[in-house]
This record gives structure tokens, C-alpha cells and sequence, in this order.
């Protein structure tokens, strides 16, 4: 199955019946599928918005009266929904966000990038506030990941940023996907806005004007974060126990990492591949903890070095850190990111 | 004696923070008296804008969400899809809709979304201190058109409910205004009237009202209402632009 | 006849120009908050004999919700 389809009927099964988006590439099939297939099921509900903008504030409509809600764009899109992510964090309203990345800055290109990690993980609205972002590498992941999004959405109340790529949207895997989750069976929420029948009116809203309780909410959301840091944190090592250099990288860029460490080890090299799966929070402690047998550390990404910053805040110096990355859509192939694995390894004798 | 007149049940004991004459707290009050007389207390759903009106949620007992700027209609349309047989109205001024919203009104009217906005006219932006509006008119003097609105500068107003009587999904469209018993009690049936247009499924509907601002117009309040009619109106003529459904009597 | 409640009044006015007998006039006391406040004037014109016929005019004009009316 086709990587933005898994994503879209993983959401549907999840139970998301509201689905709001705009053509963009390298995502249109995600709002193909979605009015084919919401049409289809009971209460589902698709709109192609006039907007990117349109569409996350809808995922915000539909959201307050409780119900599952995704939104799909790419870059550039996802640039324009950024109010719209920071009021769903203010609002504490849960919701899927999916980026499928794509070149940038600007209009860039349609070929897969990773250029969003900022974006996505240092939040590109306004305020106090970080999301959930989950970077998977396969289309199985794609719906795993998708699929669990909508439970730790509605579980922390926060919205959850699936970031994937181009090439992961696009490509074609076999898939297990998960069975189909009955609504009715979903923990009851007891804050949404439905008409206030038999109960006081609600409202819910952001604008806190005495600075007081602003700041208390602020404090609020900070100890969600917190929660969620303790206990979503999610990442995969491979060939780790004897490494003594580390490849950091995540999503499509791992799988590359990973054939080129296969290559690698093939040939004696002793390296190994840390890949974060949830970008928010980051394994900052699994790679602190590496770096008591390890001293070097290769972070790969396909853009000009963002989630090398979170590499070295986790290694806090306790290792050196270098990076290899290629912007603008180009997809290495794993001999290639070998040699410049190998080379590097050679030149800092790390055999 | 029987008392003939007092405070609807749908809204708060709070006093209103607006300002003296201002056409929120008239409109807040005659949205209670619809909402408490067609017995929507428990099912409707209200989206304040961001403007002075941010606050509405703590004089309405009723459910609120809030949009950002600009934002109602697609927060509505979010809304409205997800639980159909509940009453869902925005509530945004004319920054809101004709300027950062526009897109969102216009296409949510083109789709057809059943639900009501009540646009609030008082041609400029109230909170932020009286900055030009998109439906302020030409001379009229805002702190951002310190001369009068000049046609080569800033472009001419927008009348936006007649653009919206154009969507093919919008079903009733009416201007009135709130400057005189009459015209409240005629902003009354509008109102009413869209939500009765909403419950019966014909598309969206809007009541622009067209409503003073003493502070920001720098005039007493019974001099702003006779403005209203005086100049005003002249530009943003009552009466009810578009109705699909026929209805030739007003049986509110 | 009417009741105004002094404490909710804003002095905007609008009760006095529409109210159609002249029954409305401005007090002379400031309210908790500063207004000089609206002051309903039967009680003081029993011999001219202007009565308030409840028509409602003031209350539906009155932005504050601050008159409540009542009819016999």
C-alpha cells in the first residue's frame, strides 16, 4: 500500500471520522483517500478547505465538540496552520497533524526532505508550547504511528505532528494494519463543547487576560509536558552493543543509515544507528547514556543540520558530533552515505 | 402588574464591560432573548470573535468556543459538520469577517454550511483602539485614516453581505441594524430568522448588523445612532438581500 | 411603569430620547461607577397626569438591560 494511503486508513480505524485538508504535494493522496473513504463510513466527514488555514481551524471546530480530527499538508502548508497549532496547544484540544515534508525554504520542490524537524519540534507558532512529533520510516510505522497518535492526542489533550517525507508518502509496502477501533467504546470526554444539556454551559478559550492566571496556565501546560516527556519517549537502536561510532538519524534518512550500516559492518567497521522515533520528546537520556561507551556520533539528515542540535544538547560534550546532511529532495543511496560513514570513520581512526 | 420586560434567562447576571451605547450589549441581549424564546439554551454553540466581543463566553450561558482572528467560519464549519443538529452561530465584527476572514466566510457561504453568523458592522476595529475597517466609509476619520478614508489610499469599503447573497450556498442574508427600538426589534426577527433558517437545513445564513461605536466614532450615543441611519445606512442599505426559503411572513 | 436599576445604567441616553411621554430624565446622583445614571419621573408627574403606557420602548433601546418594565 501506498505510504499516504496506510497513513489515511490507519487514521480512519483509529477512529478519526473528521478529515479537513488541501492539495499539496507530495500529500494529495491523503485527501484523495480520506473523501473516498469517509464518505463510506458512518458520521465521516471530508472537506477540502480553501485553505490551509481553513483546514486546521475546522480541525479545531470539530475538535472542541470532542471529535477525532486530522489535518494533512506539507511545508509550506504547514508553515500556515502554525496559529492554528499553537491555539490547539493553548486549548489543550487534542488533533493529528501529518507533514509530509518536502524541499524548502519557500516554494522549494516536491521531493522529499527533512528540512521540517525545527518546524515541527521547536513549534513554529507563537508561545510556550511543544507538540508531540512522531518521525516514522516505513509505511508500517506509518500506520502504527498514525494510529497512535489519536489515542495520545485525546490521553494528553495536545495536538501530535506525524512528520514523514515525501519518499515515505509515496512508497509502496506491504502493511498490517491495525483493526478497526468502535467509537462508541472511547473514553468519554467531559469537557467538550455539545450544547449544554442537563449540565452548566462550558466554554473553552486561550485569551486569559490577568497575567496570573496566564501564567498559570502556562504552568499547566509545562507539567503535561513533562508527563508526556517521562513516559512517550521512543527510539530504536540497531547494531549497537559493540559500536564505537553512532549514526543518528530519523525517518527515511535511518533506513538509509541502516543498509549503509549494514554495508559497513560487513566490512569490520564497528558502527552502529540510534534512530529517535518520537522527536518530541527526544531520547536525550538513551544518547546520554551512549555516550559512556561511545565518542563519536554521525547525525545524517536530509537537510543543512536540525535535530544535530538536540544530538549535542544530549551529548552535552561528552562526545564529538559530526554531521553529514543533503537538502533540497536529494535521496542518497545507502553506498553513498558508506563511503562518507567510512570515510570519516578512517580519518578519526576510530577502529 | 405584570412584568413585561427583564433580563433573559440565557444570559449571566454580569454587567457588560462595553461601552456606554455600544451595539454589543444591545445585540448580546436580543441573541438571549432569541435564543431563551426558541428554547436553544441547550443545544446551540456560540464562536466569539476576536474584538471587543472576545469576552462574549462570560455573558452567554451557553456552550463557546473560540476562533482565532478571522477564523469563525471554519471553526463553525468544523463544528456544524461534527454534530449537525445543534444550532451553531459566529458572532464576528468586521475586521473578523470582511478582512482576515474573508476567505473563510465566503467559502463556507459557497459551501452551504448550515450554519448563522451575526456580523457585527460598526466600521472600524473597536478594541484595538479605531483603526480603519474594510467597511469603514469614505472620509470617515479612523486613527489609521487620520484624514478620512481616502479612495486612492485605501481603497473603497466592502459590502460583504451583498457578495455573500451572490454564494450559490448562502439561503438568507439580511442587513438591520440596532440603532432604534424598531430596528432591534426588526434585528430580532432576523436573527431568529437565521436560526429557524439553520434548523430547517437551507444553507448558511448571516444578519449583518449594523451597530455604534460611541468611543471609536468620538460621538454621544444618541448621536452615533442617528449616524448609523444618517450615513451609515446609506452605504450599507437595510433589509434582507437574499431568503431561499420563501417566507413572506415574519412569524416570529 | 418602569425600574431601572441606577447601578447597571451608563448614561448612554438612549432611554431618554426614545421614550415617547418624556418619562425619562437624567439624575442628579452618580452611580457606584460614575455614570450620573438615567431616573424614571412618574412618581413626580401624578398631577400632570403622564402616565408610562409600558410600551417598552426604554428597555428595548437600553443597551445595559438595566430597565425592567411592567404593565398593569
Amino acid at each position: 500500500m501506498r505510504g499516504n494511503h496506510v497513513l489515511a486508513e490507519a487514521a480512519v480505524r483509529a477512529g478519526c471520522r473528521f478529515y479537513f485538508g488541501y492539495p499539496i504535494t507530495p500529500q494529495n493522496e491523503v485527501p484523495e483517500y480520506m473523501s473516498e473513504r469517509l464518505s463510506k463510513v458512518e458520521g465521516g466527514v471530508f472537506i477540502q478547505a480553501e485553505s490551509e488555514v481553513a483546514s486546521i481551524h475546522m480541525v479545531i471546530g470539530a475538535s472542541m465538540t470532542g471529535g477525532r480530527a486530522m489535518t494533512s499538508s506539507s511545508g509550506p502548508g504547514i508553515s500556515l496552520k502554525q496559529e492554528g497549532i499553537s491555539f490547539l496547544s493553548a486549548l489543550e484540544l487534542p488533533a493529528v497533524i501529518v507533514n509530509m515534508s518536502r524541499g524548502g525554504p519557500g516554494l522549494g520542490n516536491i521531493a522529499p526532505a527533512q528540512s521540517d524537524y525545527f518546524q515541527a519540534t521547536r513549534g513554529g507558532g507563537h508561545g510556550d508550547y511543544r507538540t508531540i512529533v512522531l518521525a516514522p520510516n516505513s509505511c508500517q510505522e506509518l500506520a502504527n504511528l498514525t494510529y497512535g497518535a489519536f489515542d495520545l492526542a485525546d490521553k494528553y489533550r495536545t495536538p501530535v505532528v506525524i512528520l514523514g517525507d515525501g519518499m515515505l508518502g509515496q512508497m509502496m509496502e506491504p502493511v498490517e494494519l491495525p483493526p478497526e477501533v468502535q467509537i462508541k467504546k472511547l473514553p468519554h470526554k467531559d469537557w467538550t463543547l455539545t450544547g449544554a444539556k442537563g449540565r452548566p454551559s462550558r466554554f473553552i478559550r486561550s485569551l486569559i487576560l490577568d497575567p496570573f492566571e496566564e501564567e498559570e496556565h502556562n504552568w499547566k501546560l509545562m507539567r503535561k509536558y513533562e508527563r508526556i516527556i517521562k513516559e512517550e519517549v521512543k527510539w530504536e537502536t540497531a547494531f549497537a552493543d559493540d559500536a564505537k561510532l553512532m549514526v543518528v538519524a530519523f525517518g527515511i534518512a535511518a533506513r538509509i543509515a541502516k543498509g549503509a550500516i549494514k554495508r559497513m559492518r560487513d566490512e569490520g567497521l564497528k558502527v552502529g544507528l540510534i534512530r529517535p522515533i518520537s522527536l518530541w520528546p527526544f531520547p536525550y537520556k538513551a544518547i546520554k547514556e551512549l555516550t559512556k561507551k561511545v565518542r563519536h556520533f554521525f547525525v545524517f539528515e536530509m537537510n543543512m543540520g536540525q535535530m544535530i542540535e538536540d544530538v549535542k544538547l544530549a551529548v552535552e560534550g561528552n562526545g564529538e558530533v559530526h554531521f553529514y546532511g543533503r537538502p533540497g529532495g536529494i535521496i542518497l543511496t545507502p553506498l553513498e552515505i558508506s563511503r562518507v560513514i567510512s570515510s570519516y570513520y578512517y580519518q578519526k581512526r576510530i577502529g | 402588574m405584570k412584568k413585561v420586560f427583564s433580563r433573559p434567562k440565557s444570559l449571566k447576571r454580569i454587567p457588560f464591560h462595553y461601552c456606554p451605547g455600544c451595539g454589543h450589549s444591545l445585540l448580546h441581549r436580543i441573541i438571549g432573548e432569541v435564543i431563551d424564546e426558541m428554547n436553544l439554551q441547550d443545544r446551540i454553540i456560540g464562536i466569539p470573535p476576536a474584538g471587543c466581543a472576545v469576552l462574549a463566553y462570560f455573558y452567554f450561558d451557553i456552550d463557546m468556543g473560540e476562533a482565532s482572528h478571522g477564523r469563525g467560519a471554519a471553526l463553525a464549519t468544523g463544528m456544524k459538520r461534527a454534530l449537525p443538529d445543534r444550532v451553531v452561530f459566529t458572532y464576528q465584527g468586521d475586521g473578523d469577517i470582511a478582512a482576515i476572514g474573508t476567505a473563510e466566510t465566503i467559502h463556507a457561504a459557497s459551501r452551504g454550511e448550515n450554519f448563522s453568523t451575526i456580523f457585527v458592522n460598526n466600521g472600524v476595529y473597536g478594541m484595538t483602539g479605531g483603526q480603519m475597517a474594510p467597511t469603514t466609509i469614505l472620509g470617515q476619520k479612523t486613527t489609521t485614516s487620520p484624514g478620512g478614508r481616502k479612495e486612492k489610499r485605501d481603497g473603497l469599503p466592502i459590502n460583504l453581505s451583498e457578495m455573500l447573497a451572490i454564494a450559490k450556498g448562502s439561503a438568507f442574508i439580511e442587513r438591520t441594524a440596532v440603532n432604534s427600538p424598531a430596528n432591534i426589534l426588526r434585528t430580532k426577527k432576523a436573527i431568529a430568522k437565521a436560526f429557524r433558517v439553520q434548523l430547517e437545513g437551507y444553507g448558511f445564513s448571516l444578519v449583518e448588523v449594523l451597530s455604534p461605536c460611541p468611543t471609536n466614532w468620538k460621538m454621544e450615543p444618541v448621536e452615533a445612532c442617528r449616524w448609523v441611519d444618517e450615513v451609515m445606512a446609506v452605504h450599507f442599505p437595510l433589509g434582507v438581500l437574499k431568503d431561499v426559503t420563501g417566507d413572506k411572513k415574519d412569524d416570529h | 411603569m418602569i425600574e431601572i436599576d441606577s447601578e447597571l445604567c451608563k448614561y448612554c441616553k438612549l432611554c431618554i430620547s426614545v421614550c415617547p411621554h418624556h418619562l425619562i430624565e437624567s439624575s442628579d446622583r452618580m452611580n457606584q461607577k460614575g455614570y450620573y445614571s438615567a431616573f424614571f419621573i412618574e412618581k413626580q408627574l401624578k398631577k400632570e397626569g403622564r402616565k408610562c403606557t409600558g410600551c417598552s420602548l426604554c428597555a428595548i433601546a437600553c443597551p445595559e438591560i438595566a430597565i425592567e418594565v411592567y404593565r398593569a
